[in-house]
């Protein structure tokens, strides 16, 4: 395969696009396939067909905006349909060429037009699993690009430039990462790409994976080339069917095509990538327990260092990237690192993709420039809390974020900023709560996670997040002492300073950003016996003068 | 010229100047220089896992603290092995592990003889602040010699560590995450009914009273654990 023949690819693609007056694109991500969007694609087709009219029927991956779906979109009009049955097939069909179906238009213009798409500018736009789509939107040019007219140095160097930093969480620089895999020295190098996407509220990279799998494969190759990999392990959760049948079509269709395997665009780099199933762990995120896993072992972490990129996947240097940080790199050498550099805040560059989930009219994903404040995103795009109930807070980073209220609404988005107030970007979830949530439960639902996700391995983690269940169960049943409160500020600090990994050292976040802002509602479980809520039951109040 | 790299490091321990191989661990060399830091899951012999974060240590310039049993030295490193930030949190974590399970010293046959029990002498823990948890775990007495108590049970994987790596029949495993992680021998058949080989390594290893001999208690339970150096030695001798 030459960038000649994806051209041709490409142009075969526009050719046969020309043939149709319209595109119907139907959403057939997991959200909108839970409405049964598959028989809204097959009733929409049967319905053109019988029209007559020249109309191509799609299938696409997540167009973002779930809370509306099953999504239609129509090009080249580009109207948008939500909430559409399959019995709806024949009046869009029959309006194809005149006015829109007014009663099925969705017009939520606010909600598009503030995003950035930089990871997602394929998603619901292409099929999947048709590389043809994904090579008519320039895919697979930066691999080719990158292997005939760049050296692996070149490569990061592009890398370092954008200033992309680690979309799983952590914020490490990517470009460091990769110069660092570069030098290890060793023969036999991997790459690793981490889809064990396990926040509660985070369909991030599930989206990503099943919108346009061969990004990600991309990705990896050209992070392959950079440091010298020639084998490559995508690690997604078996949760995720939809995302795994993608990506095996897409494997065998990107080997069919010459774009991995050996001999990769007529040069002489080798490339391939098996996918492994995770098996629900959370703790498999991090990535020396995800190696394990990969090796066929229990999958708890190890002490660092040595660090994966020294010593990873069976003693190789390897190095280990997050599935929208991957989906960043092709258009990154696409476009160059400047560019991306150019978008963004002064430390965090680029855009990131959001999972809106909990009390907000607009549940979905959405993708904005980093430097964004909290409040656009909440209250501008997400459309704000619905049913006229008032914003309580945001909880960012899942079950290692914090909870951040109103008043923190107006910082920017950024690695840095949210670290400071008490949360962090984690991976991308974002759940946001109203009146009717209560604080101290809402810390006691993500340390229970965090109790049941640990591995066992510390002690810190595996009894500390035991005992502050235990503690913030009291509290919320009108059990609880003002001694309880100290005891659970107490084993938070030690929970966070010595626990052996980042689950362990970030499991109290949401337990010291709700003390931090939202203590009252703790008192008053404790001294009142009172949820402001209404959310706890109170058990115990005749207990508590005894 | 270019400057010549050696095997040797010096650095400071708790204010003492000390030497050091490059790849020794901080509490290698803190106990060649007889600065003592408190380990439980460590064992000499044994490969590090850095699970029981009672030997993490402060490293000057860094906020982080770092588990000396797993962290190499390097050149002009700072550390500081005890501190009040530090024993609080190695305070807490003897207090989770006491809460955690059964440990009922008084009927133990490891009374006076356990090592969590010494190291909560050692280092002043007075009482438990947390709600003891006394969970329903199994005894498993099906093995002819020995018995495994699951109340009495740290997790500090000794046990499993050394039938791998020493026995090399890796007869013990983990089973179960966190809160609910147990000790198994085999596939979680019965130890009497398992591929255990009799060695009684395991129990030799176990720093509490969760793995002991039959018919004997106290006085007559001695573990000594310090032959693993001593037959890893010798076998790489050979």
């Amino acid at each position: 395969m030459t960038i000649e023949e994806l051209d041709q690819i490409a142009a075969s693609v526009r050719t046969e696009r020309e043939q149709y007056d319209h595109e119907i694109n139907v959403c057939l991500g997991t959200g909108c396939l839970s409405q049964h969007s598959d028989r809204v694609k097959e009733a929409l087709a049967q319905a053109v067909e019988a029209s007559g009219k020249k109309v191509y029927v799609r299938r696409t991956g997540c167009m973002g905006l779930c809370a509306a779906g099953p999504l239609v979109l129509v090009d080249p009009e580009s109207t948008l349909y939500q909430h559409v049955h399959a019995s709806h097939a024949e009046t869009i069909a029959a309006s194809l060429g005149g006015a829109p179906v007014a009663e099925l238009q969705c017009d939520l213009r606010d909600h598009f037009d503030q995003q950035v798409h930089v990871v997602l500018e394929n998603s619901g736009r292409i099929d999947p699993e048709r590389v043809e789509d994904y090579i008519a939107n320039d895919g697979y040019r930066a691999l080719l690009t990158a292997l005939n007219d760049m050296t692996p140095q070149g490569v990061i160097r592009q890398i370092t430039e954008s200033g992309l930093r680690g979309r799983g969480g952590g914020g490490y620089p990517t470009g460091l990462k990769w110069g660092t895999v570069a030098k290890a020295k060793g023969d036999v190098k991997y790459v690793i790409c981490n889809g064990d996407e396990g926040d509660p509220g985070a369909f991030m990279d599930r989206s990503v994976l099943e919108s346009d799998p061969h990004r990600v494969l991309e990705g990896m190759a050209i992070a392959a080339y950079a440091v010298g990999a020639s084998k490559g392990y995508i690690y997604v959760r078996a949760e995720y069917p939809l995302a795994v049948s993608r990506l095996t079509a897409c494997l065998r269709d990107a080997r069919r095509h010459g774009l991995l395997g050996n001999g990769i665009g007529n040069t002489p780099f080798n490339f391939d990538v098996e996918i492994r199933l995770g098996a629900g762990a959370f703790v498999c995120g991090e990535e020396t327990a995800l190696i394990a896993s990969i090796e066929g072992r229990r999958g708890t972490p190890k002490p660092r260092p040595p660090y994966p990129a020294v010593s990873g996947l069976w003693g190789k240097p390897t190095l280990i990237n997050n599935v929208e940080t991957l989906a960043n790199i092709a258009p990154i050498i696409r476009k160059g690192g400047r560019w991306f550099a150019g978008m963004g805040s002064e430390r965090s560059k680029g855009t990131k993709v959001f999972a809106l989930t909990g009390k907000i009219a607009n549940t979905g994903l959405v993708e904005v420039p980093m430097g964004i404040k909290l409040r656009e995103i909440i209250e501008g795009i997400g459309g704000g809390v619905p049913g006229g109930h008032k914003f309580k807070a945001v909880q960012t980073g899942g079950p290692s974020g914090g909870c951040l209220p109103e008043s923190m609404l107006d910082i920017g988005v950024s690695y840095d900023a949210l670290l400071s107030v008490g949360s962090i970007m984690g991976s991308g979830g974002m759940i946001v709560m109203d009146d009717t949530s209560c604080m101290v439960n809402v810390a006691r639902f993500f340390i229970e996670f965090c109790m049941t996700e640990s591995c066992g391995k510390c002690i810190p983690c595996r009894a500390g997040t035991a005992q502050m269940f235990t503690l913030l169960t009291r509290i919320c049943t009108g059990k609880g002492t003002m001694d309880d409160l100290a005891l659970l500020e107490d084993l938070c600090s030690t929970v966070k300073e010595a626990s052996l990994c980042g689950l362990g050292q970030t499991a109290p976040n949401p337990v010291l950003s709700t003390l931090k802002y939202f203590r009252h509602e703790y008192i008053e479980h404790i001294e009142h016996k009172r949820c402001p809520a209404g959310v706890c039951q109170m058990e115990a109040a005749e207990e508590v003068h005894a | 010229m270019s400057p010549v790299e050696t095997d040797v490091k010096t650095l400071v321990i708790d204010g003492k100047e000390v030497s050091a191989h490059a790849g020794q661990t901080i509490l290698e060399v803190a106990r060649e220089n007889e600065i003592a830091i408190p380990t439980l899951c460590q064992l000499d012999g044994l490969s590090n896992v850095g699970a029981c974060r009672l030997c993490l240590i402060e490293i000057k310039g860094s906020n982080k603290l770092l588990p000396a049993c797993v962290t190499a030295v390097q050149e002009g490193m700072e550390v500081v092995t005890s501190s009040e930030r530090l024993l609080k949190h190695r305070r807490t974590i003897l207090e989770l592990l006491f809460a955690e399970r059964n440990h009922i010293c008084s009927v133990c046959v490891s009374n006076g003889r356990c090592e969590l029990q010494s190291m909560g002498q050692q280092l002043g823990l007075t009482h438990i602040r947390l709600p003891y948890r006394n969970p329903d775990l199994k005894v498993d007495a099906s093995h002819e010699r020995f018995t495994v108590d699951h109340n009495r049970c740290i997790l500090c994987m000794r046990c499993v560590r050394a039938c791998a790596e020493i026995e090399g029949a890796h007869v013990w495993d983990t089973m179960g995450r966190g809160i609910n992680t147990i000790v198994i021998t085999d596939l979680h058949e019965e130890w009497g009914e398992s591929s255990c080989t009799r060695c009684g390594k395991c129990v030799q290893v176990c720093p509490t009273g969760a793995l002991f001999e039959k018919n004997k208690i106290g006085a007559d339970h001695p573990k000594s654990p310090d032959f693993l150096p001593y037959l890893n030695m010798m076998r790489e001798a050979q």
